[in-house]
């Protein structure tokens, strides 16, 4: 059953008078993991804003979203603002700034589970605590009273998937999690998405241009480039036998970096 | 926080010892003798060497220069600002009550000030680039634009003299204080409101903004974090507005007679009454530092990665 389909979506600023994203339709059944991997500025970003409705207004979008068999187009804002968090779940790429700098982690944590699931404090707390420690975040009541900027980009990054676990969306889109992370706190972050998917059996929408993360947790892949969907498939298919040049080149590209990588490391080994 | 707020305060005692050796070294170099100041105030027919003398003795002017700072600070320590030449008064008896008047015109216009810029601030910021935002902006340059001067006389005449519902001048009840309060406030809020527009506009793009969208978080939720770190610029700029007020409001004293330090200044230094204007100089410099520094404590209680900075 598709929990999300994604039909003619174009979406164009009206600022700059270009098209961003060029009729692209995709769909995205009940647990399974779609990655949309591009180039920076391919539009992977604005496509999944747009299925939250968190797209600025200078950039409109047309075609329709719909998500449990509802449009989403049809919603009002109130009604959009229940679903956002609740039933699609967002990680951002950056969690240095994703959090208000000037509030300790725990507002933003209160706030928001207070908001859908209208608990006390110390429930939340509680509920937040479990989360916390089940993402190996050690000492959660110390954690929720830090500012962001008294933590490191991995650590947050794991509070997002924490209040994540808490809040068990049925559609998690994951905006270049790993991106902004050095190589072990990737690996840590990408075990948890790993687990997190397990344990809510959530759809999930992962946006990456790492090729080498998407294939061990995405089934099917979108290569987008320019605003338009150049291939699709599953993820196996698509790395051994890529169809399009760009695919190939993405590939070539990312095995020639570690290859490099590699001849380097043996070099200095021997 | 504690530590902050006391680290803060240490680092005022220099400054503040600094502005008042500025204060006594600039007032000194005035070409003018104090004693013939003094003297011609007397309205002493002949001023003769004898007499010049006799008189700088009297006021300790013939002791050396560090000596007299010395004893000029000691006295200022305990608010004791020596004696006017002109009128023989104590300078605090002339300056304490004037400062208190303007400071009351000051505060009320500051409180005001930032009510009005937080405010039409937001209120632009939430419609940007629409109608109401434009207006406000197209109203408020042409009302900066006027002189203080001119915008009082034009509302004392309407309100005062057409109209008679407000007193022209003087500082009666609380309705002496409107007109007055809303001159200043034109002038400050009309700029102090782009501030705090432009402020809430570039934390809106910020990604906590989204990722609080994303969240689900109510809009209402929302601009309250927008708007709590949007002030932090606001503030610095408000609490250094109290200062930068309490030295300027000159023209809008002169105009409706208010009895407070700007029109108290202006005699002083028309008449080289040296005391006063040193007072007066030193208080204003006092304030700035004391209003800088409550910024800076504000600004520390709202961003705490400022707090380890000090």
């Amino acid at each position: 059953m598709n929990i999300l389909e994604v039909n003619h979506l174009n979406i164009h600023d009206i600022h700059i008078g270009e098209p961003i994203v060029k009729d692209i339709s995709f769909d995205l059944q009940q647990g399974q993991c779609l990655a949309i991997v591009g180039e920076s500025g391919s539009g992977k970003s604005v496509t999944c804003r747009s299925i939250m409705k968190l797209n600025p207004s200078s950039l409109q979008q047309s075609g329709s979203i719909v998500f449990q068999g509802i449009d989403l187009n049809t919603l009002t804002d109130q009604q959009m603002r229940k679903r956002r968090g609740k039933q699609i779940g967002m990680i951002m790429q950056n969690g240095m700034s994703a959090f208000d700098p000037s509030c300790v982690i725990g507002t933003h944590l209160r706030e928001t589970l207070g908001q859908h699931y209208g608990w006390n404090r110390s429930k939340i707390d509680e509920r937040m605590h479990i989360a916390m420690h089940s993402v190996m975040l050690n000492h959660p009541d110390r954690l929720m009273n830090r500012y962001p900027h008294e933590l490191s980009g991995g650590m947050l990054q794991r509070i997002m998937i924490a209040l994540t676990l808490v809040l068990e969306p049925d559609i998690l889109i994951a905006d270049e999690p790993t991106t902004a992370l050095d190589m072990l706190s990737q690996q840590e972050v990408m075990a948890q998405f790993i687990r997190l998917r397990h344990t809510l059996g959530c759809s999930m929408i992962f946006i990456s241009h790492d090729l080498g993360a998407v294939r061990h947790i995405a089934d099917h892949i979108l290569i987008m480039k320019d605003g338009k969907v150049i291939e699709r498939g599953e993820t196996e298919q698509l790395f051994t036998a890529p169809r399009q040049e760009y695919t190939r080149d993405l590939l070539s590209a990312r095995f020639a970096l570690d290859n490099h990588f590699r001849q380097l490391m043996e070099r200095k080994e021997g | 926080m504690g530590m902050y707020i006391i680290r803060r305060m240490l680092l005022a005692v220099p400054l503040l010892w600094a502005i008042s050796l500025l204060t006594f070294i600039l007032i000194n170099l005035s070409p003018m003798d104090p004693a013939v100041v003094v003297l011609q105030a007397q309205g002493v027919p002949s001023i003769t060497d004898e007499l010049i003398e006799r008189t700088q003795q009297q006021l300790g002017l013939d002791q050396p220069f560090l000596v007299r700072y010395l004893n000029w600070m000691l006295d200022c320590l305990q608010l004791d600002f020596g004696n006017s030449y002109i009128t023989g008064q104590s300078v605090w008896a002339l300056i304490g009550p004037a400062f208190l008047n303007t400071l009351r015109l000051t505060l009320v216009s500051a409180v005001s000030i930032i009510a009005v810029s937080v405010l039409l601030g937001v209120l632009c910021a939430l419609q940007a680039g629409r109608v109401l935002d434009k207006s406000v902006r197209t109203l408020a340059f042409i009302l900066t634009a006027i002189p203080s001067y001119g915008l009082a006389a034009l509302l004392v005449w309407y309100f005062s003299v057409r109209l008679d519902l407000l007193p022209t001048s003087g500082m009666d009840s609380y309705r002496s204080y409107i007109l007055p309060v809303l001159i200043i406030t034109i002038s400050y809020a009309g700029l102090y409101f782009r501030n705090v527009r432009s402020s809430m506009l570039s934390n809106m793009n910020k990604d906590y903004v989204l990722y609080g969208r994303a969240s689900g978080l109510p809009e209402r939720v929302i601009t309250m974090h927008i708007l709590r770190n949007s002030l932090q610029v606001a503030i610095s700029i408000f609490c250094m507005a109290i200062p930068i007020i309490l030295g300027s409001t000159v023209v809008v004293e002169n105009v409706f007679a208010w009895p407070g330090l700007g029109s108290l200044s202006i005699r002083a230094i028309l008449s080289r009454d040296f005391p006063v204007i040193q007072a007066y100089v030193l208080i204003l410099a006092v304030s700035f530092v004391i209003f800088n520094a409550i910024s800076d404590m504000i600004n520390a209680a709202m961003n705490p990665k400022l707090r380890n900075g000090l």
